[in-house]
C-alpha cells in the first residue's frame, strides 16, 4: 500500500509536468510558424481559434485520424520504435529540469550528465527511423545527422565542462544558485553564441537542417512516415528544441533566478522566469530559422570540428587558468 | 528493499538477455542495438549501486558515441545478405576447433573469477558511501583521480591521443587532381574576378572559356 501511494504520487508530479510540456510544445510551433511568418511579411496561420492558437491542435487532430502506413520492405519493429525513442527521450530529460529551488522533479547530483546524455541519445530515434525505412532518402539523412549530431555535441560537452567549472557541481540547481551574483552569459559570452549554433545543429534546426533537407532529400529521415508516428517525430523534434532552449537558459542565463533581486520582481515564481528565459530563446531560434540560408553539409562539418572545438577547448584553458590564477576556483 | 532487488533483476536480466542476443541475433544491425540496450541497462545497474557519474559517462561514451559509431559502420557496410553465412557455409566446421579452445578459456577464467568472489555485505546501501565523507561520487571520484592515481590518469590520456594521431595518420592522404574547396578564396573572391560583361553579336555567339 505505501509503495502504491509512492508511485501515485509520482506519477502525479509527472503528468503536472509532462502535460504542460506538451501543451507548450503544441503552442510554440504555432509561434514558431507566426514569427517565421511575420519576419517574411506573410500572415502565418491565423485561422483556426483566435489568432490561430489553436492550428496545432487542428494539425494533431488531422495526424490523429490519418493512416499510419508501414512501408512493405521496412524493419517493422524498429520503424515503429524509432519515433516512440525520439518522443520518449524528449520527454525524459524534463525531469531534471529546475523551475525553482524546490521544484525539481529529480534532483540529482549530476543532473547536468544526464541532460547531456539524453540529448547525445537523441540521434537514435534520427538513425533507426532512417536505417528502418530501407529507402535511399531517409537512409541519407539518417547518416548526415549522425555525423553532424555527434560532431556538435563534442563542442557542447566542452562548453558545459567552462561552465562546469565555474561552478564546482554537476547539479543543475547548483548551477543557477552559482549565477546569483552574475548570469554566466556576461564573463562566458563567447560560449553562449557557441552554445546556441550548437543547439541549432544539435536539434537539426535551420540553418542547419541537413538531415531533412527537403531540396535534395525530400523530408530525409522522415520520407517514409506518414499519421501519429510523423506527429510523434515532429513533437519530439519541438521537445528537444524546448530542451535545448532550457539547458541555455540554466546554462548561461541564471535558470530561475529573477534578473534584478529587487521587491517587485521577487515576487513572480522562479517557473515564470525560466519560462520568459526559455521562450527568449526559442524567439531567437525561430528568428534564425527565418533569415538565415541553410549551410553546406562540408562547411557545417568545418564549422563544428575546425572552429568551434578548438575554440572553446582554448576557452576551458584560458578559464581555468583564469580561476586559477584568482584563486577563485569554487572548492566544496 | 523489495523495489530495489525488482529494479535490480529488471535491469540484470535485460542486460544478461541482450548481451546473449549480440552474438545470437541473425541481423547485424540488430546485434548492434542490442548491445545499447546492453549498455543501457549496465549504466542503470552503475546508478543503482550509487556510482552514478560511472553510469553516466557510460551513457555518454559508449551509447551517445561510440555505439552510433559502431551503428555507422555496420549500416554502410551492407551486412545483411553476408548474414547466416559462418555457421551455414561448409567450412564453419574449421572455425570450430578454434572456438573450444577460445571458449573453454573463457568459461576457466569466470569460474576463477566467480570462485573467488565474496558479496560485500552492505552491498545495497546506496548512502552509505556518501554519508562517510559527506562529499558525493563525483567529488570522491576526483579526489581520487587527480591525487593519488594522477600520473596513470595522464599516461592514459597521453596513450589515447597517441591512438588517435595514429589513426589520424594512418587514414589520411593527400589526393591529387582533385578541386578543394578552399573556404577564404571562395569569399575573397571579387566580381571582376568571376563576371565578365561581353556585347554578344547576333549568329555569332560568344565562347564560353573553360
Amino acid at each position: 500500500m505505501e509503495y502504491l501511494n509512492i508511485i501515485f504520487d509520482e506519477v502525479y508530479k509527472i503528468l503536472f509536468l509532462l502535460v504542460p510540456v506538451l501543451v507548450s510544445v503544441a503552442m510554440i510551433v504555432w509561434l514558431d510558424r507566426r514569427i517565421w511568418a511575420f519576419v517574411q511579411k506573410r500572415q502565418g496561420p491565423n485561422v483556426v481559434g483566435p489568432f490561430g492558437l489553436f492550428q496545432s491542435l487542428a494539425d494533431a487532430l488531422k495526424y490523429i485520424f490519418k493512416e499510419m502506413i508501414i512501408p512493405s520492405s521496412s524493419n517493422k519493429v524498429i520503424f515503429i520504435l524509432a519515433p516512440i525513442v525520439t518522443m520518449t527521450l524528449a520527454m525524459i530529460a524534463w525531469a531534471v529540469i529546475p523551475f525553482s529551488a524546490t521544484q525539481v522533479l529529480s534532483d540529482i547530483n549530476v543532473g547536468i550528465l544526464y541532460l547531456f546524455a539524453v540529448s547525445s541519445l537523441g540521434v537514435y530515434g534520427i538513425i533507426m527511423g532512417g536505417w528502418a525505412s530501407n529507402s535511399k532518402y531517409p537512409f541519407l539523412g539518417a547518416i548526415r545527422s549522425a555525423a553532424q549530431m555527434v560532431s556538435y555535441e563534442v563542442s557542447i560537452g566542452v562548453i558545459i565542462i567552462n561552465v562546469l567549472l565555474c561552478v564546482g557541481s554537476l547539479n543543475l540547481n547548483d548551477i543557477v544558485i552559482a549565477q546569483q551574483n552574475v548570469w554566466f552569459v556576461i564573463p562566458l559570452f563567447p560560449m553562449f553564441v557557441i552554445f546556441f549554433i550548437s543547439a541549432l545543429a544539435e536539434t537539426n534546426r535551420p540553418p542547419f537542417d541537413l538531415p531533412e533537407a527537403e531540396a535534395e532529400l525530400v523530408a530525409g529521415y522522415q520520407t517514409e512516415y506518414s499519421g501519429m508516428m510523423y506527429a510523434m517525430f515532429w513533437l519530439g523534434e519541438y521537445a528537444n528544441i524546448l530542451l535545448m532552449c532550457a539547458m541555455g537558459a540554466i546554462l548561461f542565463l541564471g535558470g530561475w533566478l529573477s534578473p534584478i533581486e529587487l521587491y517587485p520582481f521577487t515576487l513572480i515564481p522562479g517557473a515564470i522566469w525560466l519560462i520568459l528565459k526559455i521562450l527568449l530563446l526559442f524567439f531567437l531560434f525561430a528568428l534564425v530559422k527565418a533569415i538565415v540560408p541553410r549551410y553546406r553539409y562540408d562547411q557545417l562539418m568545418r564549422l563544428g570540428w575546425k572552429v568551434f572545438l578548438p575554440f572553446s577547448l582554448i576557452w576551458v584553458v584560458l578559464t581555468a587558468s583564469y580561476l586559477f590564477y584568482f584563486n577563485l576556483l569554487p572548492v566544496n | 528493499m523489495i523495489a530495489h532487488a525488482i529494479f535490480f533483476y529488471t535491469f540484470s536480466i535485460i542486460a544478461v538477455v541482450s548481451a546473449i542476443m549480440v552474438t545470437a541475433s541473425k541481423n547485424t544491425v540488430h546485434s548492434v542495438f542490442f548491445l545499447i540496450l546492453d549498455f543501457i541497462s549496465i549504466s542503470c545497474l552503475f546508478i543503482m549501486i550509487g556510482a552514478e557519474f560511472l553510469g553516466m559517462i557510460m551513457l555518454i561514451v559508449y551509447v551517445g558515441a561510440v555505439a552510433v559509431l559502431f551503428l555507422f559502420v555496420v549500416m554502410m557496410l551492407n551486412v545483411a545478405q553476408q548474414k547466416n553465412q559462418w555457421f551455414a557455409s561448409k567450412d564453419s566446421s574449421k572455425h570450430i576447433p578454434i572456438g573450444l579452445v577460445i571458449s573453454t578459456l573463457i568459461f576457466a577464467e569466470i569460474i576463477i573469477v566467480i570462485g573467488g568472489w565474496k558479496y560485500k555485505p552492505d552491498l545495497f546501501d546506496v548512502n552509505n558511501s556518501i554519508s562517510q565523507t559527506g562529499l558525493s561520487n563525483t567529488h570522491t571520484l576526483g579526489q581520487i583521480l587527480y591525487t593519488d592515481y594522477i600520473h596513470v590518469f595522464q599516461i592514459s590520456g597521453m596513450i589515447l591521443l597517441v591512438a588517435m594521431v595514429g589513426a589520424i595518420v594512418l587514414t589520411f592522404r593527400q589526393r591529387s587532381g582533385v578541386k578543394r574547396q578552399s573556404y577564404i578564396k571562395q569569399i575573397s573572391r571579387e566580381r571582376a574576378e568571376g563576371v565578365e560583361v561581353l556585347e554578344v553579336q547576333s549568329n555569332k555567339g560568344v565562347k564560353i572559356d573553360d
